[in-house]
C-alpha cells in the first residue's frame, strides 16, 4: 500500500531482491549495537536527550499512528450529532451502540464482511498454492526449462500493474477455456491473486535454503516429488509459509480497484468496494461504526501476528549495498 | 527445430519454452529421451507441479502483459473485433488537454511525497533502532496504519478533512488559532492533504525496512568511530547514514515509482477535483477505460499506461545507472 494502491509489484521487486541475496530469520530488531555505546548511555546529558527523544517519538506515535483509529473507535459508538459538532469531545450525549448493530444488520455489513473473507481465503489459497507448487519446481524439481520460468516469473515483477489493468479485464470478460465471464465470480478475484511473483520468489529463495541431503536421503528412502512436496518440504517451510499467507490475506482485505472492476453486483462486493457506495447515504455514525467494523479483523490479525509481519516487512532491509 | 521435436512437448503448451530450450546450448550427450524415459524420471509429476505457476501466470500475467503492448495499437471496443490502427492511440492520448494537467499533478503528488514522505521514516527508524525498551512496541505503533485497509484510511480522512469549522482538523488547529481550512475542496490544498494521508499510510513499511537494515549495520563500525573519538551525531552521520545508502538509493525510486502511480487517494477523496487538481496519470487511465458510460476506449488506456510504464522503466535504469557509478567513486 505504497501512495497509489496498484503499485505494489514494484514494492515487491524489491522484496524480492532482497529475497534472493538473503531470508532474515528472525524479526527481532536487535543487531550486536547501536550508534549509541554503552559509554554513551552513562553521560548524563546524552541519558537525558535520548531518553526525552525517545518519549517525544513514542508519543508522535501513539498520537499518530493509533490516534486515528481510536477516533474511530469512539465514533463507532457516538451519536452522529455529536459526532458532527464536537468530533473531539468524549461521549457528551453518552454512548450510542445501535450504531455497531444498525451497521451489521441494516447497512448488511454483515455480508460483505462474509464475502471479504471469502475473497481473502480464496486469494490465500490461490497464492499458496501457486507459490509452494511454483517453488518446489523452480527450487527443488529444478527441470531444464526452470530457468526460462524463472526469468520470466522474474520480469513480471518489474511491470507496473497499471498495465495489466485493462487486458485482465478483458480477460475477465472472456477467459480462455471456459467461455464465460468470469464478472460477478469470485474466481475473477481468486485466480488473478495468484500470479504473485514476489510469492514465487520469496517461496522459492526459503525452498533453496532448505538442506539438500534431507531431499536426497527421502528420494533414497523411495519418496515420490508428490511425498516429498507433502511431507518433507511444506513442514519444513512452515516460517516462510506464515509470512505469506498473512500478507496475502491482508492485500486481498485491502484490495480495491480490481474487486471494484470485476464484481459489479452489490451482494457480492467485499468491504472495500461498498463502503465508498454506501458513504452518501448512510447516517455518519453508522458510516463510522461500518468503518471500524473493516477495520477491526486486519489490526487483530496484525497485533497476533506482529512477528511475521514485521519480518516480513523487513525483508527489504536485507538488501545492502 | 528437430532438437525440439525430440523432446517430450510437454502438453502443448504454446508458451515457446521448448523452442528456446533447443536453441540453447547444443544438448550434451545424455540417454536418448522419449516419452516414457520421461515420465520415469519424473517429467510428468514436474509438470503437475508446474501447472499451477504456468497456466496462472500464462493467463493472468504474461499473456495481459503482452496484450496490453498489442491493445494499445488496436481500436478495441467489446463488439466488433479489434482494428489495427498505428499510432492513432498514442497521438490521442498526447493530445489529449488534460494530460498537461495529470502529468503535473502526478510529478507534484510525487514531489510532495518525497518531500515529507522520504525523511519522516529515516529519522524515526534511526531514532527508533536507539530505543533499548520497548523496541517491540514502536514499531508495532509505527506499522499500525500500514495494516488499516486503504478504503477505510481514505474514508476516514475524508471525514477529517471536514472543511467545517467543526471538521475534525480544523477544530484540532482552531485551538492554536488557525483556520478553517477547506482542505479537498481547495484547489491549492487538496493535493497535499492527500499527500499526507498517503505519508501516513505507507510511512511505516519503511520505517520497518529502515529498522532492518539498521540492525545489520556491523557494530564494530561504531566501535572504531568512538576509538577515533566520534560523537553520537557524528556517528550517525558518518557511520549510519553511508551504511544505509544502498536502502535509501532503494526506498528513494521505489517511492518514486509508486507514487507515480498513485490512484487510490485522488479517485475516493476528490475523484481528481476541485478543477481538476488531483486528476493524476492513473485516474486519467481509469477514465479512459472504465470512467465512461459509452463503453471504454481500451486502446487509449493501454496506450497511456504503455508509455507510464516505458518512462518508469527508463527512469529506474536511468537511477540505477547513476546511483551505481556514485557508490564507486
Amino acid at each position: 500500500m505504497a501512495p497509489g494502491d496498484i503499485a505494489n509489484p514494484a514494492g515487491d521487486a524489491v522484496l524480492a531482491a532482497a529475497a534472493r541475496k538473503k531470508t532474515r530469520k528472525s524479526s527481532q530488531f536487535d543487531g550486536d549495537r547501536g550508534f549509541v555505546s554503552e559509554q554513551d548511555w552513562r553521560r548524563p546529558s546524552v541519558n537525558a536527550t535520548m531518553k526525552t527523544l525517545h518519549i517525544v517519538l513514542l508519543v508522535l506515535l501513539v498520537v499518530v499512528g493509533v490516534g486515528p483509529m481510536l477516533l474511530l473507535a469512539k465514533y463507532a459508538i457516538t451519536p452522529t450529532q455529536d459526532i458532527i459538532r464536537t468530533p473531539l469531545a468524549i461521549f457528551p450525549h453518552g454512548v450510542r451502540w445501535a450504531n455497531i448493530t444498525e451497521a451489521w444488520n441494516d447497512v448488511e455489513i454483515s455480508k460483505y464482511f462474509l464475502n471479504t473473507i471469502w475473497l481473502a481465503i480464496g486469494s490465500w489459497f490461490m497464492q499458496l498454492l501457486v507459490a509452494t507448487t511454483g517453488g518446489f519446481v523452480l527450487s527443488v524439481l529444478r527441470p531444464k526449462w526452470a530457468k526460462i520460468v524463472n526469468g520470466l516469473v522474474i520480469a513480471t515483477l518489474f511491470v507496473p500493474s497499471v498495465v495489466l489493468l485493462v487486458p485482465l479485464y478483458l480477460t475477465i470478460l472472456d477467459p480462455p477455456v471456459i467461455g464465460t465471464s468470469l464478472i460477478n465470480n469470485f474466481f475473477a478475484v481468486w485466480l488473478p491473486a495468484g500470479a504473485s511473483a514476489f510469492n514465487v520468489v520469496l517461496v522459492a529463495r526459503f525452498f533453496d535454503s532448505l538442506p539438500r541431503e534431507v531431499f536426497e536421503a527421502a528420494r533414497v528412502d523411495g519418496a515420490g516429488p508428490f511425498r516429498l512436496f507433502w511431507s518433507i518440504v511444506l513442514p519444513m517451510s512452515k516460517p516462510i509459509l506464515g509470512v505469506v499467507s498473512v500478507f496475502a490475506f491482508i492485500a486481498s482485505w485491502k484490495d480495491f480497484l480490481w474487486p471494484m472492476l470485476v464484481l459489479k453486483d452489490p451482494s457480492k462486493q467485499p468491504l472495500s468496494v461498498r463502503l465508498p457506495a454506501i458513504a452518501a447515504q448512510t447516517d455518519l455514525g453508522v458510516f463510522l461504526a461500518a468503518l471500524a467494523i473493516s477495520t477491526l479483523i486486519p489490526v487483530v490479525l496484525f497485533l497476533v501476528f506482529q512477528r511475521l509481519f514485521l519480518s516480513g516487512a523487513g525483508l527489504g532491509g536485507a538488501v545492502k549495498g | 527445430m528437430s532438437a525440439a521435436s525430440a523432446l517430450p512437448r510437454s502438453g502443448g503448451r504454446p508458451d515457446g519454452t521448448v523452442a528456446v530450450e533447443a536453441a540453447g546450448p547444443p544438448p550434451v550427450r545424455r540417454v536418448r529421451r522419449n516419452p516414457v524415459t520421461w515420465v520415469k524420471r519424473g517429467g510428468l509429476s514436474t509438470l503437475v507441479f508446474a501447472l499451477p505457476v504456468l497456466v496462472i501466470f500464462g493467463v493472468f500475467s504474461w499473456w495481459p502483459i503482452v496484450r496490453s503492448v498489442v491493445m494499445s495499437f488496436q481500436k478495441t471496443n467489446l463488439v466488433a473485433p479489434a482494428t489495427w490502427v498505428g499510432w492513432d492511440n498514442f497521438q490521442y492520448v498526447l493530445t489529449d488537454p488534460d494530460l498537461p494537467t495529470a502529468i503535473r499533478n502526478t510529478l507534484y503528488f510525487a514531489l510532495l511525497a518525497l518531500v515529507i514522505g522520504f525523511p519522516i521514516p529515516l529519522v524515526a527508524a534511526v531514532l527508533m533502532s536507539s530505543v533499548k525498551r520497548l523496541k517491540g512496541l514502536y514499531s508495532v505503533l509505527a506499522y499500525l496504519p500500514v495494516v488499516v485497509p486503504p478504503v477505510v484510511a481514505v474514508l476516514l480522512w475524508k471525514f477529517f478533512y471536514d472543511g467545517s469549522a467543526d471538521g475534525v482538523f480544523n477544530t484540532i488547529l482552531g485551538y492554536v488559532g488557525l483556520g478553517p481550512y477547506a482542505w479537498l475542496s481547495s484547489p491549492s490544498l487538496a493535493m497535499p492533504s492527500l499527500v499526507i494521508e498517503a505519508t501516513w499510510a505507507a510511512a511505516g513499511g519503511t520505517v520497518i525496512i529502515y529498522l532492518a537494515a539498521l540492525i545489520g549495520v556491523p557494530g564494530e563500525l561504531y566501535d572504531a568511530a568512538e576509538v577515533d573519538g566520534a560523537g553520537i551525531w557524528q556517528k550517525v552521520w558518518h557511520v549510519t547514514m553511508p551504511q544505509l545508502r544502498g536502502v535509501l538509493f532503494i526506498t528513494f525510486i521505489l517511492q518514486i515509482i509508486g507514487t507515480v502511480q498513485v490512484f487510490l487517494e485522488p479517485y475516493l477523496f476528490t475523484g481528481g477535483g476541485p478543477a481538476n487538481a488531483t486528476l493524476t496519470i492513473l485516474l486519467m487511465i481509469y477514465n479512459y477505460a472504465f470512467g465512461r458510460s459509452l463503453g471504454g476506449d481500451y486502446g487509449a488506456a493501454t496506450a497511456l499506461s504503455v508509455m507510464l510504464a516505458a518512462f518508469l522503466a527508463i527512469l529506474s535504469l536511468v537511477y540505477f545507472k547513476l546511483t551505481s557509478s556514485w557508490s564507486k567513486s
